[in-house]
């Protein structure tokens, strides 16, 4: 096994505009990146350029137009189990306890019952919500239902995480406490991560590096190393003076506050 | 969880009832209306007493049940299999959806004398007007209910390379319970309506035809205790539908509240 965990080569995708016209939008053009094992890498860009399209390709949920997507060097050609996404919305079944919905992948790869519940137990601790196993979804905040996809998201023991603004619409605290819980899971387990955000200060606070996006069609226009000690500890690197330069540097490459906001 | 039904509602809600009763009894006497229009709630409780004797009521009580249950569950099952037909596959709706809407405009309770021609004066026409009744909105709440799921859910599923039938069972069925069982309620109380309507246009059995057969002799006592049986079969096969829907629905949030 190499140490490159999730590459992409040169990938494109293009696709119809499905409103009138018909004509091809090129979503991301000629992408190429690389997470090595145990990294945590952020993706910035404005809104629309194609972020969510590499995760969607990532996980073989959707298919390159050109291209290649290698994880663990084998080519995505269709779903990968060893991928596991969380996005912004928990996407916890309402009709399944806490405990069921972080079985829930673990059920559909046919684990027996005494192994569900081992990894279930392992995980409900790990991210803290132990006490909250047999509630259902409707009976926990926002910050709680996360930690809870997060959980579901690590119990099938992936190689590779793909977070897609996980933390998004939680309100500011407690989107701090679950940078740091899912920065020292993802340190203690070792996983490998490809992290999508807006926030540039969570990019910076939580990553090795952070890779930053053009308008659509997307490319990949800069990478920067995150030189700040102390990944699994976001908290820390908030504090650090270090912070402020990369935030203005991220800044002034997406061109916030440059222009006029565009209308919707 | 603190319910809904305080003290003060429930003496309300009763105290509505007493009035209606009361109104009923001595109402039509004080404004002048012939008995045999309106009759006080008194003769219509003896006229109800009179049809368990005279009129063997208990038989067409069963009578009009069992066709209630069979025209409601045949309908519900032809409803729920045409709902996730519809809901799964594009092309199905889009062949089939002119003819099913045809079927729920045109109006079932007038093939009722056709279904009587057809069927004889058994209970099979009136069990059909009830399955076609009850198949339509339980096949609508279906369908909807699997085209709203949210994409990502099914693509969480599939991340996991769940099988269609696990992305089925898994998530589009426990996903369309609640719509389901919406149309099953409205089901219910439907399948009610087109049994009594297929019972009016023939044969010599169930509360329909008991209503059918007192009016045409102006016994309205016995008239109003049979639409009252009606109702009361409407209501338990209502009551029924909610006590399965609290079972399987138990996660829902605030369903503490919820009486009806």
């Amino acid at each position: 096994m190499t140490d490159t965990r999730l590459e992409f080569r040169n990938v494109t995708k293009k696709f119809q505009d499905r409103l009138g016209s018909g004509r091809t939008i090129v979503a991301v053009e000629g992408v190429t990146l690389s997470v090595q094992d145990g990294e945590v890498v952020s993706l910035i860009g404005p809104s629309g350029c194609g972020k969510s399209t590499l995760l969607n390709m990532a996980s073989g949920l959707s298919e390159t137009s050109g291209g290649k997507v290698f994880v663990d060097d084998d080519e995505v050609v269709s779903v990968n189990e060893h991928v596991s996404f969380m996005l912004q919305k928990d996407l916890l079944l309402a009709w399944r306890t806490i405990r069921e919905n972080v079985e829930f992948g673990l059920e559909i790869h046919g684990l027996p019952r005494d192994e569900r519940r081992r990894r279930s137990d392992d995980w409900l601790a790990r991210c803290k919500i132990a006490d909250f196993a047999d509630h259902y979804p409707h009976q926990l905040s926002g910050g709680m239902r996360q930690r809870a996809a997060l959980a579901r998201t690590l119990a099938t023991d992936p190689h590779v995480l793909l977070l897609d603004e996980p933390f998004s619409a939680l309100d500011a605290q407690t989107k701090m406490i679950l940078q740091q819980d899912l920065a020292r899971t993802l340190s203690e387990a070792g996983k490998t991560a490809l992290f999508i955000t807006h926030d540039l200060v969570e990019a910076v606070a939580l990553s090795d590096r952070v890779l930053v996006m053009s308008q659509r069609p997307g490319k990949i226009i800069e990478e920067i190393i995150v030189d700040i000690p102390g990944r699994a500890d976001p908290m820390e690197r908030r504090k650090d003076p270090k912070i402020g330069p990369y935030v203005g540097q991220l800044m002034s490459l997406l061109h916030v506050g440059e222009a006029e906001l565009e209308p919707v | 969880m603190t319910s809904a039904f305080t003290p003060s509602r429930i003496a309300a809600s009763l105290g509505i009832l007493v009035v209606f009763l009361a109104g009923w009894e001595w109402g039509p006497g004080a404004l002048g209306i012939k008995t045999y229009l309106i009759p006080p709630l008194s003769s219509v409780a003896a006229g109800l007493m009179d049809l368990f004797r005279a009129d063997n009521l208990w038989f067409h009580i069963w009578v009009t049940t069992l066709e209630v249950v069979a025209g409601f569950v045949m309908g519900s099952l032809l409803g729920v299999i045409g709902g996730y037909a519809l809901g799964l596959s594009v092309t199905m709706e889009v062949v089939l959806s002119p003819y099913i809407l045809a079927l729920q405009i045109a109006p079932k309770v007038a093939f009722a004398p056709l279904f009587v021609l057809w069927f004889g004066f058994g209970l099979e026409p009136r069990i059909l007007i009830a399955v076609l009744i009850v198949f339509f909105p339980v096949l609508i709440n279906v369908m909807t209910a699997v085209r709203n799921i949210d994409p990502d859910l099914i693509n969480l599923a599939r991340s996991f390379k769940a099988s269609r039938m696990q992305v089925f069972w898994k998530i589009q069925a426990p996903a369309s319970m609640p719509p389901l069982f919406a149309g099953l309620r409205i089901g219910a109380t439907l399948a009610v309506i087109g049994v009594a309507v297929g019972e009016f246009a023939g044969g010599n059995s169930g509360v329909g035809y008991l209503i059918v057969l007192t009016a045409g002799a102006a016994e309205t006592p016995k008239v109003f205790a049979a639409i009252f049986v009606l109702t009361v079969i409407g209501m338990l096969a209502y009551w029924l539908v909610i006590l399965a829907e609290n079972r399987v629905l138990h996660y829902m949030p605030s369903r503490e509240h919820k009486g009806f």
